[in-house]
């Protein structure tokens, strides 16, 4: 099994300091990088398949020049490869013009699985995974919760999460999948798995290679525009309730009155 | 604006799905500010019964047969359907639900149309162009955005309960269309339909909801979440580390990856209030948190925070509940 897992990097949530710049664009240099949450259960399961099956993981990321900082992590946990699509002219691509890097990207790679996450924190678009599908005519399958291949028969299926259970569904190899966390908990990578990620080789493509042209990507390309931010209102501060369990039930009760909740 | 069209979101029985009609509504109110048609687009197997009920939101809808939604992916067929069926030839509107179904569609029609994508909207208004709404970077921005000049496809998806679905003066017309050619997208099979049998009232539409957080410790806590629930009138809800932890189904999970919520309560019993479950419950009206930590993140976006053990207040609460209504 050869699997390509989608990866970008984003600002850490965890430290809620995301920021537009002054062009209205995401201010990078704000916060540390880390691999976006999503994308790491559809690592986790492309490794647990390749433990299985056999075969490589490899990562491709469309990320500015620090990018292999962060792919790190995920060649820590396992993955075989990096591919690491930079390039000056990419800056401040929307979700489309990824779509279409990232579909050039796998134009010269070989895989029988394409994963992606569910969306990225950054962007929560969710929608790269289905641009890039569509481009390629892969079958796509998304809201994964569980991926089983079935490498003789060259099919997978895929459960499917619905309104009211599951959907089974089922496609010819190469496919595209895009992951949820119910794929499972990501592991942590080792000792031994960081070590080796140092050594492990990271590809560098820029535009040119892929034969894409400046002019159809990054800014340039780009079809939204953010015109103004402004901060939320803030909730005013809590009131704060302390005592017996009693008194605090009576506390919610009351308030629950005064706002007519009950 | 050549025109305004609706990509509606249905319900597995083949009835259209709530957030359509909401969806629906916003067409409507942008057509009439931008002077321009709102068009609906259903499609299905069997697309009769929601495309009627659409027309109670939208003038036109057209109504596409496609035997292969019956046993297939739905969303790559609408969205091919759907493209056929468009028209544009000038700067148009596609509006479709924010769900896993309808983030579907807009993907692949931004790859088959050559799009732009605006997603998850919190608000859209017209002022000589379309002004759209977002809560960005968990909550602690509110941007607004257009598309550049140029675009031609212009693609939004609309969270659930931002607009109230509001029926039209008059019911519109149905038009029923049979699909014009070949998909070119490979349509993937579904094998199987799994139900799954939950107890738990859905939380998209809920009034009220408790919800549960790792400090519930278990399936036993969960039957407090539900009895308060239940005096309340509500549905349970979760965060993750609860559904991780088997308590509860995933379809109650509120947050980036679950739903997002907005009701009027919002009661967390033992919930942290970390960035990723905020996003999903942050514009609930009331926020009442119970949480043994003074220093609990939640304690900044609830209106109010009961120091203390959910066990204890929380058999205290229902007992006051169920004294009150006797
Ligand atoms: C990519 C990604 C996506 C995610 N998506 C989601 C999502 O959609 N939804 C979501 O919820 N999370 C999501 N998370 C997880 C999120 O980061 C948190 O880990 C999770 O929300 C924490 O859940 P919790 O508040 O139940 O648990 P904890 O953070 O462990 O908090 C438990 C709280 O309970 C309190 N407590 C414990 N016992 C008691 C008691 N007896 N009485 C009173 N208080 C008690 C503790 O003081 C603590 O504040 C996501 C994470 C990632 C990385
Ligand atoms: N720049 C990128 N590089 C690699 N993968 C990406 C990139 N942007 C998006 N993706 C993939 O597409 C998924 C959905 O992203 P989005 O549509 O931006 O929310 C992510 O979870 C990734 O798997």
């Amino acid at each position: 099994m050869r699997i390509v897992v989608l990866t970008k990097p984003v600002p850490d949530p965890a430290a809620a300091a995301e920021r537009l710049g002054p062009d209205n664009r995401l201010d990078r240099a704000a916060s540390p990088a880390v691999i976006n949450g999503n994308d790491e259960y559809v690592l986790e399961a492309a490794l647990k398949l390749v433990e299985a099956h056999g075969g490589e993981v490899v990562l491709l990321s469309m990320a500015p020049a620090t990018g292999p900082e962060t792919m790190r992590k995920g060649l820590a946990m396992g993955a075989h490869r990096g591919v690491h699509v930079t390039d000056p002219a990419l800056a401040g691509s929307d979700a489309w013009t990824t779509a279409r890097v990232l579909a050039a990207a796998l134009g010269e790679m070989e895989y029988d699985l394409v994963l992606a996450g569910f969306d990225t924190s950054d962007g929560t678009a969710g929608v790269v995974g289905a641009g890039v599908a569509t481009l390629l005519k892969l079958p796509y399958l998304s809201s994964a919760a569980q991926i089983e291949p079935d490498p003789k028969a060259g099919t997978v299926r895929v459960r499917r999460i619905s309104a009211t259970g599951f959907d089974v569904l089922e496609a010819p190899m190469p496919a595209l999948i895009v992951g949820t966390q119910l794929l499972g908990e990501p592991r942590y990578p080792s000792l031994k798995g960081i070590m080796g990620a140092r050594s492990k080789e990271i590809a560098t493509r820029s535009i040119a290679d892929l034969g894409l042209d400046a002019t159809g990507v990054g800014i340039a390309a780009s079809r939204t525009e953010v015109a103004s931010k402004r901060t939320p209102p803030q909730r005013g501060d809590a009131i704060v309730v302390r005592g017996s369990a009693e008194e605090a039930a009576t506390a919610i009760v009351d308030l629950l009155t005064e706002r007519r909740l009950l | 604006m050549a025109g305004i069209w609706v990509v509606a979101d249905t319900n597995a029985d083949g009835s259209l799905a709530r957030i359509g009609a909401e969806v629906a509504t916003l067409a409507r109110t942008l057509a009439k500010a931008a002077s321009a048609d709102a068009t609906g687009i259903v499609v299905g197997a069997d697309p009769t019964g929601a495309a009627t009920e659409l027309a109670t939101y939208l003038p036109r809808v057209i109504a596409v047969t496609d035997a292969a939604a019956a046993d297939h992916a739905w969303a790559a067929i609408a969205a091919q359907r759907a493209a056929e069926v468009i028209d544009a030839t000038g700067p148009t509107l596609v509006l479709t639900g924010a769900g896993p179904d309808g983030r579907d569609v807009a993907g692949t029609l931004m790859a088959l149309l050559d799009g732009g994508v605006l997603v998850n909207a919190t608000g859209v208004k017209w002022d000589g162009g379309e002004i759209v709404e977002m809560s960005v970077f968990g909550g602690r921005l509110v941007t607004t955005s257009h598309f550049v000049e140029g675009t031609a496809v212009r693609i939004i998806t609309l969270r659930p309960n931002v607009v109230t679905a509001e029926a039209g003066a008059s019911p519109g017309r149905v038009e029923g269309v049979t699909p014009k050619g070949e998909l070119t997208l490979p349509a993937v099979k579904v094998v199987d339909r799994i139900e799954e049998a939950s107890a738990a009232a859905p939380i998209e539409e809920a009034r009220v909801i408790v919800a549960g957080g790792r400090g519930v410790g278990g399936t036993e806590g969960f039957e407090l979440v539900g009895q308060i629930a239940e005096a309340l009138g509500g549905a349970v809800g979760a965060t993750r580390a609860a559904v991780d932890s088997g308590w509860i189904p995933y379809a109650q999970q509120i947050g980036q990856t679950g739903k997002i919520v907005k009701p009027r309560l919002y009661l967390a019993l033992g919930i942290s209030g970390a960035i990723q479950h905020k996003v999903g419950m942050q514009t609930a009206e009331t926020v009442i948190a119970v949480n043994r930590d003074p220093d609990a993140p939640i304690a900044d976006f609830a209106d109010m925070i009961v120091i203390g053990d959910l066990f204890e207040v929380g058999k205290a609460l229902l007992a006051q509940l169920k004294a009150k209504s006797g």
